[in-house]
Formats: C-alpha cells, structure tokens, sequence
C-alpha cells in the first residue's frame, strides 16, 4: 500500500540577506495511513519546519514531498488550500481559537471553507463538539474556557471535516497535567478511530503515548523507533499522577 | 464558502471593533451626507427658479430684443440698438409671415424717478399694451390695467407696482385717480398691481404706461427695446421663433444668421439656460464634496491596514484549516465595503433630513415657495460610490491580508 506521507531528501534552509541557515538536510521518512507519530527534539532540532513542510504551510528547498501519492509541487496554491482543509487537521499550542467567537462558531470554522452544505454545519460541528465532551459548552465564547476545554474545542475544529492526519505542535505545552493527559487520551482516541496523527512535543512522556517516534537533532534524523508497549504506559502515568 | 456566511463573518469582524468602524466610516458619512445635500438643494433652487420663470412668464411668449445674441462684454451694449422698429411689427403681424402669432406687444423700458408731492422713488418703468397683463400674469388689485384706447391715445395714465405705491402714498390708500410726475409730466395712476413677492423680475418696483406715451414723452424715441410675442400653442413656439427670424431677416435685408442684428428667445430657452447654469453649479459643488469622500476612502484603508496587521493570526488560522486566498481577500473586500455601504446609507439618510429640514426652514422663514426634492439619482450615486470607494480603497489591505503567509501569521504573537 502507498503510504500516506513520503518524504525524500527533503532539506529547507532560511537565508537572512547573505547568511544561509539550514533548518532540515536530507529528511527521508514514510508514514503509513493510521499511525502515530510524535516527531521529537530540543528546540531548534527544526522539528516546527518539519510540521509547516508536512501541513502544507511551508515549502521544502530541496526534496520531494508526496502526500497521498501525488507530489506537493503539482497541487496548485488552491488545491493545497483544499487539501489543508479537507484532509488536514491542525491542533497547536497557543489553540489559535478565533477570540470574542462561540465554540460552536469556532468549530464550524473549516467548514466555512469546504464544500459541505451550510444546512449541516451545525450538525456536523455539534457533534464534533460532543466528541470532546463540550456539549454544554457550545454557545460559549472561547475567552471563557479553561485552557483543557480550548484545546478540546481545537481539537474539535480539527476533525470536524474527519481529515486523514491531525497535526498537534505542542498541544500540550500551555496546559497543566491533568488537562494535557486528556488532550491525549483524545488524541489515542481518535488514532484508535483511523485518523493519523503526528505529534511535535519535546516532553518524552507526551512523546510515548505514539506508537513510533522520530528524533531530530540539528535538522536531521537522529533516530526512528517504534514505541513499545511499556513506554505507552509509562507516558500515561506521568499525567495520571 | 457562501456569500450569506461570508457576510455574517465580515459583520463579527466589524462589530468586534464598533467605534472604530464609527470612527472609520466617519469620513464617508460626511461626504455623502454633503453629496446629497448639495443636490436636494440644488434641485429645490433650480425647481424654485423655473417655476418663478414660468409662473412670471407664459410659456408661450417668445422675447425678441434688438442686437445679435450677446456672446461677450462687446456685444452688450448692442442690446440697447435700435434695430426694432414699428415696420417689423407691422411685417410680424401679417398672419403670411407668422402664422401661429396670437399676440404681439412691443415694448420699451427704462428708469426714471417719479414723484408724488415730496416722495421720490426711482422706479423701472416699462412701455406696454393691455397685453402685458396676461403675458406676464399680472394682477391688478385695485383699479384696472392699461387698455387698447390708452394705447391708441398716448393716455398720460399709470399701472404701479405695490412697492411704488408704498413709497410714493404711504399709508393714503386713496391711490386711484392720483396723478404722479414722471419727468416733468403728469401720469394719472388707474391701476396697483398684487404684491408678487421676490422674483426674477421685479414688478412691485415698476410702473407700466402705455409703450406710445412712454416712446413719445419719456424716452423720446421711434424704436422698440423689445417685441413680445406670444404664439397660439406651445407646440407652435419653436416654428414660431423660426418664423419670427425669416421675416426679420427679410425686413431687415439680412441674408444669414451671422448677420442678425436682433435676438429671438423663447421661454424654453431661457428655462434651459438657467437648468443648465444650476446644473454646472451643482455639479461643481458635488465635485468639492466628493473630495471628502476620497479622504473618507484614505481613512479606510489606513484603518484596514491595522485591522489586518492586529488580525495575523486569525489571518494565519484561517488559512491553516483551508482558506484560500481568495476568501481572505473577498472577506476583507467585504468588509471594507460593508463599512463604506453602511456609511453611505447613513450619509444618504443625514444628507436628506438636512435638505428637508433646510427646505422646512427655507419655505417657513424666507416664505420662499421651497419643495423639498429627494435627490433619488444622487441617493443611487452616493451608494454606489460608497461601496465602489470600499472597494478601491480595501483592495490593497485586503490583498495584504491574502499574501500573509500562515506561519508567520502563525508565528506573531
């Protein structure tokens, strides 16, 4: 089966004037459909440029980038907008929720820009919202949420076109632990669904709820393990102490 | 992405901030309230001024004075030539040469002070038929006016206007019968005319005797300063005044146009010279206010700047979960217009009570007979350039938000 994600020799660099600062060299990986990925590293590893090239938001200097078989470079601006909306769902750290805007509104975001009818937005996003355990919370505006029920509410956001991949960069790191532990039960929850998952995170415990994690370290791989069954507990338990 | 949707999203966007977006449509406010303000009283001026036209004058009369169309200063002084003589009313007369004529009236006019006991008052006074009072709808209100017989009799009698008698008898109302001087001969007065009010012409300042007593012991001349004609229907006026300038031309031994040494204006004429006046008037006025409008536009787009650079990040959102950058743009776009349309309905709203209000006070005050004009196509113009300044003037904030790119839109905090 063609994998869902394939990256070949992918390398970015920024250049600053005459300065050239390379963020990723010679990127090679494949992720298959329904996997759960946390991509792992210290700050400046260049693990956020591998998400911006992955989601679409960003291109690569080098490389070739294939999602669902087809080469990044033959989607047109348009049809990578498409693809974003339709097959990608984004979950970040600060959740980017649009501010003085209901959860209900918020969720029925991505639907604005689909091609769904706008008789079943509603429906649609009340039961992304439900998946999360928001319900009673719908016509709240996103000011008045904790931090646990905001990402719940962007989680919501991100599967309400059911995407094939859900991307998270940190979606843990502006929460405490018992909200961040429910972030990520939702998140092996809807990997348990069929959805991919990659997850950007620099705390191993969060890291191990994946079932396979790279490493990067100076924009390169530094190393791609499966996660074995043990270490799934253990990052469980770091959030149920 | 629906337009309904779109719409409901660019309206948040704008009430999120509402006295901004009061402050921002300000300047549009202003313009098209001025826009239509200029044009409501426009109009009512030019209406007010046509209908004083028209109500002074039939518009079936045709005015033929002497000298060729002044075109400058040099001309002027031809008006006052003595081109128009008695032949030329007998020759217009002749039902062969004008044959929709119903009435002719020669005329002349000048200024001479009259004088009743000590009281003096320089007064226009015109030389006129029995005609003149239905030529020009005057209203005699006590006595009567001129007749055919003091005409034919070179009558020493005088009609006077309401001002005359005012300033000559003050408060004697036995007017009738009283004789004034009119230098150095006595005029008995037979007529006062109804006070008409301010108008084009001003006929309570006027005294009118018989055009042959006036040429013989007045003036002291053999011409006319003008002939007025009146033609039998309205249909018949523009063939009329083509008729009147061939058998001038004949009598006068001129062979082209260029050559005339007499003028023939019909009432239509000058209704159309005055209609155009105002309307360069106006439009010269709409011109200086649409220069606030074009400032209003400025203030828009600077204001749209800010709103997008404050926005990044929901700029940055949206187009993470799918945005194109046509939906960036055309939800900005309709935001700007939304604020320029709105501030054009709210101009269109001001700029008619004003004008109402300005023709309440204009009719009650001034006791001028002011109608208060809707300027519909101002109403449609001040909206569609509203919107289209929206347009003009969002189009580079929105484009600016379009090309954000996500992750740094992302990235700004």
């Amino acid at each position: 089966m063609m994998p869902l994600i394939e990256l070949k020799n992918i390398s970015k660099s920024y250049s600053d004037g005459d300065v050239e600062t390379p963020a990723l060299s010679d990127i090679s990986f494949a992720i298959e459909q329904g996997e759960f990925v946390a991509i792992m590293g210290p700050s400046g590893s260049g693990k956020s440029t591998l998400l911006h090239i992955l989601g679409f938001l960003d291109g690569q200097t080098k490389g070739e980038y294939f999602f669902g078989g087809k080469k990044m470079g033959d989607y047109s601006k348009e049809e990578l907008a498409h693809v974003r909306n339709k097959e990608m769902g984004f979950i970040f750290q600060s959740f980017n929720l649009l501010p003085r805007t209901t959860v209900l509104e918020n969720v029925k975001l991505p639907l604005f820009y689909s091609k769904i009818k706008e008789s079943s937005w509603d429906r649609i996003a009340m039961d992304a919202i439900e998946m999360v355990g928001l319900a009673h919370r719908a016509n709240h505006l996103s000011s008045q949420l904790s931090g646990g029920e905001k990402q719940r509410t962007a989680i919501a956001r991100a599967l309400v076109n059911s995407p094939q991949v859900i991307f998270a960069d940190e979606p843990t790191g502006n929460l405490d632990s018992k909200s961040g532990g429910q972030i990520m039960e939702f998140l092996e929850k809807l990997n348990d669904m069929g959805h991919t998952i990659i997850l950007i995170t620099h705390e191993t415990y969060t890291a191990e709820y994946s079932k396979r994690i790279i490493h990067l370290k100076d924009g390169k791989i530094e190393s791609d393990k499966k996660v074995d069954h043990d270490h799934r507990r253990r990052g469980k338990d770091h959030f149920m102490k | 992405m629906t337009i309904g949707y779109t719409f409901k999203t660019a309206v948040i966007g704008l009430k999120t901030h509402k006295s901004r977006s009061a402050l921002t449509i300000l300047g549009i406010v202003i313009g098209i309230t001025s826009i239509i303000l200029v044009m409501s009283l426009g109009e009512g001026m030019q209406n007010l001024i046509l209908g004083q036209i028209q109500g002074q004058v039939g518009s079936r009369v045709i005015e033929i004075a002497p000298g060729k169309q002044p075109k400058g200063p040099s001309d002027f002084m031809s008006m006052f030539s003595d081109s128009l003589k008695q032949k030329d009313v007998d020759a217009l007369s002749k039902k062969g040469n004008v044959p929709y004529l119903s009435r002719i009236m020669p005329m002349v006019f000048g200024s001479e002070s009259a004088a009743y006991g000590n009281e003096t008052y320089q007064a226009t006074f015109y030389g006129m038929t029995d005609a003149a009072g239905s030529m020009y709808n005057l209203v005699v209100d006590r006595g009567r006016f001129l007749a055919e017989d003091d005409v034919k009799s070179y009558a020493d009698v005088v009609v006077i206007g309401s001002k005359v008698k005012e300033e000559l008898f003050a408060n004697n109302e036995n007017v009738i019968g009283e004789k004034i001087k009119i230098k150095g001969k006595n005029f008995r007065v037979i007529g006062i005319l109804e006070k008409k009010g301010a108008s084009l012409i001003s006929f309570d300042e006027a005294m009118f005797v018989p055009y042959t007593t006036a040429q013989q012991y007045i003036l002291g001349i053999k011409y006319f300063n003008h002939i007025i004609i009146e033609a039998d229907t309205d249909e018949h006026v523009e063939q009329t005044v083509e008729d009147i300038k061939r058998t001038l031309r004949n009598t006068h031994d001129i062979t082209g146009s260029e050559e005339d040494d007499f003028n023939v204006s019909s009432q239509a004429d000058a209704l159309e010279m005055v209609g155009t006046v105002m309307n360069i008037i106006t439009l010269f006025l709409v011109a200086v206010a649409a220069i606030s409008l074009l400032v209003g536009g400025v203030g828009i787009m600077n204001i749209m700047l800010v709103s997008v650079t404050e926005r990044t990040r929901e700029i940055g959102l949206r187009k993470a979960i799918g945005a194109t950058e046509k939906n960036i743009l055309f939800q900005f776009l309709l935001e700007a217009v939304i604020l320029t349309g709105l501030g054009g309905l709210i101009g269109i709203i001001l700029g008619s009570s004003l004008s109402a209000l300005m023709a309440f006070i204009l009719g009650k005050v001034l006791s001028l007979d002011w109608q208060f004009a809707f300027p519909l196509s101002g109403a449609i113009l001040g909206f569609g350039v509203a919107a289209l300044i929206g347009l003009v003037f969002g189009l580079y904030p929105a484009r600016q938000a379009s090309k954000k790119s996500p992750i740094e839109a992302l990235r700004y905090e």
